[in-house]
């Protein structure tokens, strides 16, 4: 029998099995970058509904949006970078399919999740005053300032808490257990996201021992604690089509098939689709490896 | 050597942050990122600047250039704590900027039922009432520069003080340049006022490219030539390549 910490190694579906309509689901990563894209294109495939998005947006929400499993989207922008615009997002916003859209400025977003993390009702921030997305989002309520210190009580923004019912981030390396490293250039938000929600999934490219995690890496790169950690997925190039340095780069070329086929006809959806997400991720990364062999 | 247009609007762009000191310069885009490098190595060496993705460069690299000294760390949550400290001046796009000073990068029309879904909002709302703002418009014209916006992202002078002190504490909407001209909120209320002109254009021009009143233009002078030793710079150094011809291209 063992005495040490538990093993938390589960699969794609085991974790999507796990999910239920309504919930509300934070996606980890930034834009088209670090983002549980294999996680991602599992719930794409299941029957899974009327899901809440918390997410700074890329391909995930372009995705979810286009398989109609979003009815609340909360973000401060949706965007693949190389391609500015989401094809798949603006769609969704032009046809009017997402019911609630929440856009928040970017750093009311991140004081969101804070205030989930800290288990407060609210942050205050300076961030939103004055813009429409106090018009927008009239429901986010000003807070006076009890004290005065020389400007008089100021009003700021409350921001309320983004609380997650599941998290789903994807780093560079895990242990069974949970501990896990990035070994890129930015850790996001992925911490901030784990600790916002009340259970967080996490795929990795590798699953190592836990001395593996800081052999040859900083201790300061171990950005989650098993602690905050349900279950763990290793999905390698699970990332794919967004970055995931040092493991590999986003994959430009995919990325603007990708936005071809999302900005173009319903017919060329239909053939991405077939192509690519019709299949499991084994299925996915096939179909990806022979697109690669192309040119 | 004859400056072109380009030239003229990287001058403008790092004139905007030559009396900024030591702060953390941050350009969207090609043009504001010239510009900001250009300070750097002329007017302003104090200036921060970063990778545009996550470490501060402690050299100024050509555009797009690998690899250089680096001098600080700032992933995105730095950056957060940074607009909240003040210790910035960003330059942003701007889809729509309007006689207040507003910008829009969220969407055209109506927000529940936008004709054109752009980023979102992005750090824009947080960025105009934490620090110094300024706007890079590559093509001046009546389309982006509107009566009022359709979505406020960007706040403006006249929006930050209605939404009372706390946004209007640290508002500071700085300069917009455009590939015609360079503006700021200097204007009657705080309107958004034609500065200058660049070489070749006259205000008559930049009024027809206008979807607002820029009122008294009797004595609007020319944007300034870049120096020859900043013509070296930007040619030489920093864009050999003409990567800013395609926002600006040679008339």
């Amino acid at each position: 029998m063992s005495k040490g910490p538990r093993d938390k190694q589960t699969t794609i579906e085991d974790v999507v099995a796990s999910l239920e309509d309504g919930m509300t689901i934070g996606i980890g990563g930034w834009g088209p970058r670090r983002k549980p894209m294999a996680l991602v294109r599992a719930i794409y495939r299941s029957d899974l509904t009327d899901l809440t998005i918390v997410s700074w947006g890329g391909a995930d929400v372009g995705l979810l949006a286009r398989a109609g499993k979003i009815r609340r989207l909360v973000y401060a922008f949706v965007s693949l970078d190389t391609v500015p615009l989401e094809p798949n997002f603006q769609r969704a916003r032009q046809q009017g399919t997402i019911p609630e859209v929440v856009e928040l400025d970017e750093g009311m977003f991140q004081t969101g999740l804070r205030a989930a993390a800290q288990r407060l009702p609210f942050l205050p921030v300076r961030a939103g005053l004055g813009s429409d997305v106090l018009v927008n989002q009239p429901w986010i309520e000003t807070v006076t300032s009890p004290y005065d210190e020389g400007f008089g009580h100021e009003e700021l923004v409350a921001v309320p808490a983004l609380r997650l019912d599941v998290a789903l981030v994807h780093l560079n390396r895990a242990d069974a257990h949970g501990n896990a490293t990035y070994l890129g250039p930015d850790p996001y938000f992925d911490d901030l996201f784990a600790m916002a929600a009340e259970r967080t999934y996490l795929s990795v490219e590798q699953v190592v021992d836990t001395a593996g995690l800081t052999v040859d890496t900083p201790v300061q790169r171990l950005l989650l604690s098993r602690m905050l950690v349900t279950g763990v997925v290793e999905t390698p190039h699970g990332a794919h089509f967004t970055d995931c340095r040092p493991d590999y780069a986003r994959d430009e070329r995919f990325q603007k098939a990708y936005a071809a086929a999302a900005g173009g006809s319903d017919e060329e959806w239909q053939a991405f689709h077939d192509r690519f997400l019709a299949g499991d991720e084994a299925a996915y990364q096939a179909a990806v490896a022979a697109y690669g062999e192309e040119s | 050597m004859e400056p072109t247009r380009a030239d003229v609007c990287a001058a403008a762009v790092a004139d905007a942050f030559a009396d900024d000191g030591e702060v953390f310069a941050s350009p969207m885009g090609t043009m504001p990122m010239l510009g900001v490098r250009l300070a750097k190595l002329t007017s302003n060496p104090d200036l921060v600047i970063s990778d545009g993705e996550s470490v501060f460069l402690a050299g100024v690299p050509p555009l797009f250039a690998q690899g250089d000294v680096v001098e600080g760390w700032i992933p995105f949550r730095r950056v957060f704590d940074v607009v909240a400290h003040g210790t910035r001046h960003v330059m942003m796009g701007a889809t729509q900027v309007d006689r207040h000073g507003n910008q829009n990068i969220s969407a055209i029309g109506p927000f529940d039922r936008p004709r054109l879904q752009l980023l979102g909002s992005r750090g824009a709302p947080g960025n105009t009432v934490n620090n110094r703002t300024s706007y890079w418009v590559p093509r001046h014209s009546p389309r982006v520069f509107v009566e009022a916006v359709d979505i406020v992202s960007g706040v403006g002078p006249r929006r930050a003080a209605e939404a009372g002190p706390a946004a209007a504490r640290f508002n500071d909407i700085h300069r917009i340049v455009t590939d015609l001209a360079v503006l700021d909120v200097g204007g009657p209320d705080r309107t958004v006022r034609l500065r200058s002109v660049h070489p070749g254009t006259t205000v008559a021009e930049v009024q027809e490219a206008t979807g607002f009143d820029l009122g008294d233009l009797a004595d609007v002078p020319t944007t300034r030539e870049p120096t020859t030793e900043e013509l070296v710079v930007i040619t030489e150094v920093l864009d050999p390549r003409g990567i800013r011809f395609k926002e600006v291209p040679p008339s």
